[in-house]
């Protein structure tokens, strides 16, 4: 099933394209890696899907980005309700200066969840979804900052999760990251895409080829190629990236 | 050229080094055999260590290969090939020290010509020396159609070696007493029809490698291009 479709997106910082014509389908319950080198423009085609772009002065877009078959660029959409929709979690950890509870039970708040039983079990269950639980039962009330990196990227991910979003957009979540909490970070992408789809960007060509069902390959605006891990990462249709991912770019 | 282009390459030069000695191999054991050449056969044996240490290496370094490089798409093809074409050089190079070593410890001076001649032995090993050579230039050349052609050289291979199962079988009724010896060259015709398969299973594993295009198991693909 179709979770994301764009159709001729193009999108422009002031006179610099930095996506163009970029056509992809992004299917439910997938792991969707976007590749390529850096400035390809990978990480501004993440934030079109939650119009984080929309903070960027002189940013103009063109073409149709649609989540569950309806444009998220309409005039009127309430773009509030997207990022609820559209979580994102970002290369560095960013919890907030309040203990782990709060920290979670922000987003509730925030969306006008009052109801302390209904805070309390959406907390305890986010974090068992983002495999943190185990690590920080009996510590919730102990400041953020007291977890190591890996464990406030899998609560920036708890965060993101208990407002019961459809869809994760990950920008490079493990570079930050030793290989045993990136390992974790990978094993949960595996674990909530039964739930949730899930959309990464990262430069790591072997954790793409480890956690996506599919792969878009991006150089220089453009998406030069699309399809499934398995495919890219053997037998690549386009000469420019099998360049890139064996490493004989440029 | 990054690390892992200079990983290949070795990879790449180990393995013709090997290929090229086996070529030798095959081509002293038939010498060996056809003259009774007791010496050349004893060189054929002790060369063989020397293509053992060379599968060894192949081995362990495509192994370092995978877990240190972690090749994809061409990279990756490239070594699963050269591990599968390791092992069926190395048993190229088995057939010939057999052969060698049947030379070797034979208490005979000479061999019945008119046996290796109703063997076609000379023959064979013609046909299977120039599918070594082919295999190993659409190798180097990274040629798939140079590795198709040696397809349809396994047929005719496998194809005359069935038929001398019927002429050895007479070549016994007439001459009783030369059992023994027929057996021999029997066995012979078995392990030369069995370099034909592992030139064949090169040829696959160079067209995986160049093409993508997995032939196992699909005689027609095979014959369509050979």
């Amino acid at each position: 099933m179709l979770k994301i479709q764009t159709r001729d997106l193009n999108l422009f910082y002031g006179s610099f394209q930095a996506l163009k014509n970029i056509s992809m389908e992004i299917k439910a319950n997938k792991v969707t890696a976007l590749i390529g080198p850096s400035g390809c423009g990978k990480s501004t085609y993440l934030r079109v899907f939650n119009r984080m772009n929309d903070l960027i002065p002189n940013v103009k877009i063109q073409g149709d980005v649609m989540i569950d078959g309806e444009n998220i660029y309409r005039s009127g959409i309430n773009i509030d309700e997207l990022r609820m929709n559209v979580g994102m979690v970002f290369q560095k950890p960013n919890p907030f200066p309040k203990s782990i509870f709060e920290n979670v039970a922000y987003g509730l708040r925030v969306n006008g969840i009052h109801d302390k039983t209904e805070i309390e079990e959406s907390v305890v269950n986010s974090l068992k979804q983002a495999a943190l639980w185990t690590e920080v039962d009996g510590k919730l009330n102990k400041s953020a900052y007291e977890l190591s990196g890996g464990q406030q990227q899998r609560l920036c991910i708890a965060r993101a999760l208990a407002i019961k979003p459809s869809i994760i957009l990950m920008d490079e979540p493990a570079s930050a990251l030793d290989p045993i909490s990136t390992a974790k970070i990978e094993e949960l992408i595996h674990q909530l895409k039964s739930e949730i789809t899930i959309v990464i960007v990262t430069h790591n060509m072997q954790q793409a080829s480890r956690v996506s069902d599919y792969t878009g390959f991006f150089y220089l605006g453009e998406l030069i190629e699309f399809g499934k891990t398995t495919k890219i990462f053997t037998k690549p249709d386009n000469p420019h990236t099998e360049n890139y991912i064996t490493g004989r770019f440029g | 050229m990054n690390h892992l282009e200079n990983e290949i390459n070795k990879l790449k030069e180990e393995i013709s080094g090997m290929w090229t000695m086996v070529i030798s191999q095959l081509s002293n054991a038939r010498e060996a055999l056809m003259n009774f050449d007791k010496d050349l056969a004893a060189e054929v044996l002790f060369k063989e260590r020397m293509v053992d240490v060379y599968e060894l290496k192949i081995d362990k370094d495509s192994e370092s290969i995978l877990a240190l490089y972690q090749p994809v798409a061409s990279d990756l093809r490239f070594v699963l090939a050269v591990l599968k074409i390791n092992t069926n050089i190395e048993r190229i190079a088995d057939v010939a020290k057999g052969i060698a070593k049947f030379v070797a410890k034979s208490p005979k001076e000479t061999l019945n010509q008119e046996l290796l001649t109703a063997g076609r032995i000379e023959e064979l090993f013609a046909m299977l020396q120039s599918m070594l050579s082919e295999v190993f230039s659409a190798f180097e050349e990274e040629n798939p159609k140079l590795a198709f052609k040696v397809f349809a050289k396994d047929e005719l291979i496998d194809k005359i070696t069935r038929s001398l199962d019927d002429t050895l079988a007479d070549y016994i009724r007439k001459n009783p007493s030369e059992i023994h010896e027929t057996m021999q060259i029997f066995s012979i015709v078995r392990k030369l029809e069995r370099v034909g398969d592992h030139c064949s299973n090169i040829a696959e594993e160079i067209v995986f490698c160049t093409e993508a295009n997995v032939l196992k198991h699909s005689k027609k693909k095979k014959l369509k291009n050979s």
